[in-house]
């Protein structure tokens, strides 16, 4: 039993972490897809929008409504925060060379959670985050908490809107279109500034709903919260392929799964260390990722 | 229809275009001839807004397209066909053409307009499933221009149509053009197979580095010394 029940459990453990990874990393594969940027930021898109969800829960409660209530209103806020953010800081260098737009991510990193710090509302000391009294169901001697189970669902479902709306909306087949020729989207009269903030949106709103998950299984928020999962989502989207959709999702299932089985087996301290070990085999083994285009970049 | 007046355009330091003037009236199959480098597809790119001009005025319709964003001069009617197609190689051939319907919202006319191409390129029509990026050379050019009419334009651009296809498909190619133009369409085509394009224009411009030479009607260019030696091999 031992190790089947182990490895079993750290699977399920897995699987919801690894949901919200993959949804985390589905704004950076979007957002890279489209303006050839990694938004170093998009981490902190995470804590925001675990804040929106907090304010949300601390003053109405936790029921299943305020629950949707709280994801609602810190999608919606960081879905704007997402285009302010482009339209402000991005944008203006969208013709620049490429390094000077990462270093602007940096920036507008450190700016976002500095300004967490000293924003009054925020601050720097972790608060407790409100959530749902746990409840376990046990399979076999294997633990489901319903939070894992929301947490999972929900992720679930907003992967399947996300594809639907990649692959079967007008907007979404513009994000494709804009992403593979941007000139050529120009000449179709494609509205290119529109489409770019909306996959700004969108990826912002994913990391939202990721951040009050997040903060629903690991109930605390502080301003660099974002950190760490971000540097995962990252890495789990190069290791899909950046820029593919699919990718980042599969890529946030390994990477989650990857992190509990580290955390079952091996040790607590080492998971990030192989999170990160991941990250440098795939840069040397196969740069473009698993589901990623075999292109070779010119930069 | 289309006025160019004192087009000055430069990348850098490199002055690409010099002083051109030309203009292309309603109804008309316009062409512009010139050799490798010569500044063709910089002037395409002008007109569709795609790069910014440095002196110069260019008209359409009586209005100024300086500053005009390139997704809004498509909507004032004015399309093109890029060279070497463009087309969206990651989408199906439906999403392509849904792309070139984008500034539309009669959905009735629409899906009239997928008829009319699906009757005029029928090898569309049996691939329209199909990702842009696996059709041939020839069915993608034709897709280009398919995607291109389907924002329904006054006036369409083609940047050398012709380009890499084997003579008999350029013949195609050029049918379909003059087939645009007789219902309705003002034509102006780029190309280096001056030959036919010169067959079909009704007017021409001869473009050299960057400066217009010569210019007149088709049939008496193509029939004239200077431009037999330098465009048509003799
Ligand atoms: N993005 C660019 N940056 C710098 N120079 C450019 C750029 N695009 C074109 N040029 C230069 O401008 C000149 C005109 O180029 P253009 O592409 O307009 O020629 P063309 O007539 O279309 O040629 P072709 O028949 O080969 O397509 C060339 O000398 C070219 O090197
Ligand atoms: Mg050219």
């Amino acid at each position: 039993m031992g190790f089947l029940h182990e490895f079993l459990q750290q699977m399920v453990n897995g699987l919801s972490l690894g949901s919200i990874y993959a949804l985390l990393a589905l704004g950076y594969t979007m957002v890279y897809g489209i303006v050839k940027l990694i938004n170093f930021a998009h981490g902190d898109i995470l804590m925001l929008g675990a804040f929106g969800g907090f304010f949300v829960l601390a003053a109405y409660g936790v029921t299943p409504l305020t629950f949707v209530l709280a994801l609602l209103v810190g999608m919606i806020v960081c879905a704007v925060v997402g285009i302010v953010i482009e339209k402000t800081c991005y944008k203006p260098l969208r013709n620049a060379p490429r390094i000077n737009a990462l270093i602007t991510a940096i920036g507008v990193s450190i700016f976002i959670e500095n300004g967490a710090r000293v924003v009054k509302v925020i601050g720097p000391n972790p608060k407790e985050f409100p959530t749902f009294k746990t409840v376990n169901f046990p399979i076999g001697d294997v633990n489901i908490s319903q939070i894992q189970i929301i947490v999972f669902v929900v992720s679930i479902a907003l992967m399947f809107l996300l594809t639907y709306i990649v692959n079967h909306t007008k907007l979404g087949k513009a994000m494709r279109a804009v992403s593979f020729d941007r000139p050529a989207a120009y000449l179709m009269g494609i509205n290119v500034d529109w489409i770019i903030s909306f996959t700004f949106a969108l990826g912002s709103a994913l990391a939202a709903a990721a951040g009050i998950l997040f903060a629903s299984a690991y109930p605390q928020v502080e301003p660099y919260m974002g950190i760490i999962p971000g540097l995962k989502a990252f890495v789990a989207a190069v290791l899909g392929g950046i820029g593919s959709i699919p990718g980042a999702m599969l890529g946030g299932f390994i990477m989650g799964i990857a992190e509990t089985l580290t955390k079952g087996f091996i040790s607590s301290q080492l998971a990030d260390a192989i999170a990160f070990g991941i990250l440098i085999l795939i840069l040397v083994v196969k740069p473009s990722g698993i589901l990623g285009k075999n292109v070779s970049e010119k930069v | 229809m289309l006025k160019v007046r004192g087009l000055n355009v430069y990348y850098g330091n490199i002055h690409a275009l010099h002083d051109c003037s030309f203009e292309v009236n309603e109804g008309e199959i316009v062409t512009l001839i010139g050799a490798n480098g010569a500044g063709k597809t910089t002037t395409m790119h002008s007109i569709s807004g795609l790069i910014p001009i440095h002196s110069g005025e260019i008209e359409f319709l009586g209005q100024s397209l300086k500053g005009v964003p390139a997704n809004k001069i498509v909507e004032m009617g004015l399309a093109q066909v890029p060279e070497g197609r463009r087309i969206f190689a990651n989408l199906t051939v439906m999403e392509n053409l849904e792309m070139g319907a984008y500034i539309r919202r009669d959905k009735q006319g629409i899906k009239q307009d997928y008829e009319m191409i699906f009757s005029k390129f029928p090898r569309l029509k049996e691939r329209y499933r199909q990702v842009a990026g696996t059709l041939s050379g020839g069915e993608q050019q034709m897709l280009a221009m398919a995607r291109t009419l389907m924002s329904r334009p006054r006036l369409m651009l083609l940047d050398e149509p012709s380009m890499g296809l084997a003579p008999l498909l350029v013949k195609e190619i050029f049918a379909i053009i003059q087939e645009i133009n007789r219902t309705g369409t003002t034509i102006l085509l780029v190309e280096q197979n001056a030959n036919m394009a010169l067959a079909i224009a009704n007017r021409a411009y001869v473009l050299e580095t960057g400066k217009i030479v010569l210019s007149g009607d088709a049939k008496e260019l193509a029939a004239s010394e200077a431009v037999r030696k330098a465009y048509l091999g003799g």
